[in-house]
């Protein structure tokens, strides 16, 4: 038996099949993942993400050892609590060690990284915030429920009730707003509006069964999956991972390269590898004929012996075809072929997103 | 509880195969496959034609999660395929036993349909893993 969230008997109860996800029994779909992912696209879903670490930093070194761990810059929040960055947080081989949501409180910052990832990433933080007058408070007690599709904030504001309403219309993207343990942020991972609500373990059940009775559809992780792949959004572990730059896995926008004098862990790789012009960058690509791109699969571009690799690959429920990321060589045109059980087929060669607010932007 | 049909045979790979009365063998996936699959979105059957042996990889089915290849339970040539999955591949959730069939061979030797497992075989395999 794995890791149970606070709402793993409402995920049995309403019919999700359990898989083990780094340690933690979360729910894979409730019958059908394509209904899920389509659910998200046109109306309002939502997932479990209690599974996700969530670390709150504090201390008069806050900002100041943020500003050194993480690739982007935190000063950007400087003057707005509530709001949000997202950023990797690098090696000093400028390898990506993981990819993470970083929210100004008052006082304070929160941070949220992911599951698999947590024992290595609280290592790190603990070992780089020895130079800092900072603590490091992990937050296992809280929940966290994902509310995502265009009917989201309104049904989120139909269950939290009257007191959040202005407060969620007030919120704009990358923004958060705290009461108490609730902590509300219209943040996501699905291309779609929503928000990222946590909340008290003991909180989350009552919550989650309001939100399935007011119409929003419980979402499993193959949904999850689907949604984000469409929508672009990097994997930790898929698109980038400890030997990976940021800058081949088209994070290269969530490297804050001013002012110049901030010293953060991986500049120097980065800078170097910027000098030397990269070699491999992250793109999308999309499969016209019948079959399905995975993970794993060999990419050939024009121009280049090097091989390129499918980072993820699926079939894409709003497309009604295949599409995959893939990190490839630099002189990649807008065609390429990708070895699919021995035969080589033809994809389009685009930019790593498919799908935005319901809709195509290929 | 996945189905298991008690009039069919069965491979440890989830294929089965039926009998029919003309003496032709219909071959698909169990109920147990394709919930372990979820759902299929694409399926490549062999073409109308093709002599399998047994054991012989003759296509793929593919859901959102992976790919799985299917196998020839049996020898003979490919005398029909299910060309109702190329537009509805979900047909295979809704209907593994029935109207989700992948193709058909005529068999050189139907004596092979005994070396499959049984229902119980196949379900006490099943329920081990």
């Amino acid at each position: 038996m794995g890791n149970r969230t606070p709402l793993y008997d409402a995920h049995v109860a309403m019919g999700g099949k359990m898989v083990d996800f780094g340690g933690w029994d979360m729910p894979l779909h409730y019958g059908s993942q394509l209904e899920e992912h389509n659910k998200v696209r046109t109306a309002a879903g939502m997932f479990d993400v209690s599974h996700m670490t969530v670390v709150d930093v504090d201390g008069d070194g806050a900002r100041d050892y943020l500003r050194y761990l993480l690739a982007n810059d935190v000063a950007k929040l400087d003057g707005k609590p509530g709001k949000a960055l997202y950023t990797g947080m690098l090696n000093e081989r400028g390898g990506v060690i993981d990819d993470l949501i970083v929210y100004l409180r008052d006082p304070g910052y929160r941070v949220v990284v992911n599951c698999a990832t947590r024992e290595k990433d609280m290592a790190w933080m603990q070992e780089q915030a020895k130079q800092f007058d900072v603590t490091l408070t992990e937050r296992p007690e809280l929940a966290m429920v994902a509310v995502q599709g265009p009917e989201a904030l309104d049904k989120a504001k139909e269950v939290l009730g009257i007191e959040w309403t202005a407060a969620i219309d007030a919120l704009k993207p990358f923004e958060s707003v705290a009461r108490g343990e609730w902590f509300v942020a219209r943040t996501g991972y699905t291309g779609e509006d929503g928000l990222e609500i946590m909340l008290a373990a003991d909180d989350a059940d009552g919550f989650w069964r309001a939100l399935e009775k007011a119409g929003v559809a419980p979402c499993g992780l193959g949904a999850r999956d689907t949604l984000r792949l469409e929508a672009g959004m990097n994997l930790y572990g898929h698109e980038m991972d400890d030997d990976t730059s940021p800058l081949a896995a088209n994070m290269g926008w969530t490297v804050a390269w001013e002012p110049e004098e901030r010293k953060f862990v991986g500049r120097e790789a980065l800078e170097a590898e910027k000098a030397a012009g990269r070699k491999q960058k992250l793109v999308g690509l999309v499969l016209e004929e019948r079959g399905v791109l995975r993970a794993g699969q060999v990419v050939k571009v024009d121009g280049s012996d090097e091989v390129g690799i499918i980072t993820s690959g699926t079939f894409s429920p709003t497309l009604g075809h295949s599409i995959a990321m893939a990190r490839v060589p630099v002189s990649v045109g807008d065609r390429a072929q990708v070895e699919i059980r021995k035969k080589l087929v033809p994809v389009k060669v685009v930019k790593p997103s498919f799908v935005r607010n319901g809709k195509s932007v290929i | 509880m996945s189905e298991i049909r008690n009039e069919l045979k069965y491979l440890s790979s989830h294929e089965w195969a039926r009998l029919e009365e003309d003496g032709t063998v219909t071959i698909g996936i169990s109920d147990h496959a394709q919930d372990a699959l979820g759902d299929v979105v694409y399926v490549e059957t062999p073409e109308v034609g093709t002599n399998l042996a047994a054991g012989d990889e003759a296509g793929v089915v593919e859901s959102v999660k992976a790919a799985s290849d299917i196998y020839a339970p049996v020898s003979g040539e490919v005398i029909e395929v299910n060309e109702a999955l190329e537009d509805a591949p979900e047909t295979v959730n809704s209907s593994p036993y029935d109207e989700g069939w992948f193709f058909r061979v005529k068999p050189s030797d139907t004596s092979e349909l005994d070396n499959m497992l049984d229902a119980d075989a196949y379900r006490a395999e099943s329920e081990e893993g």
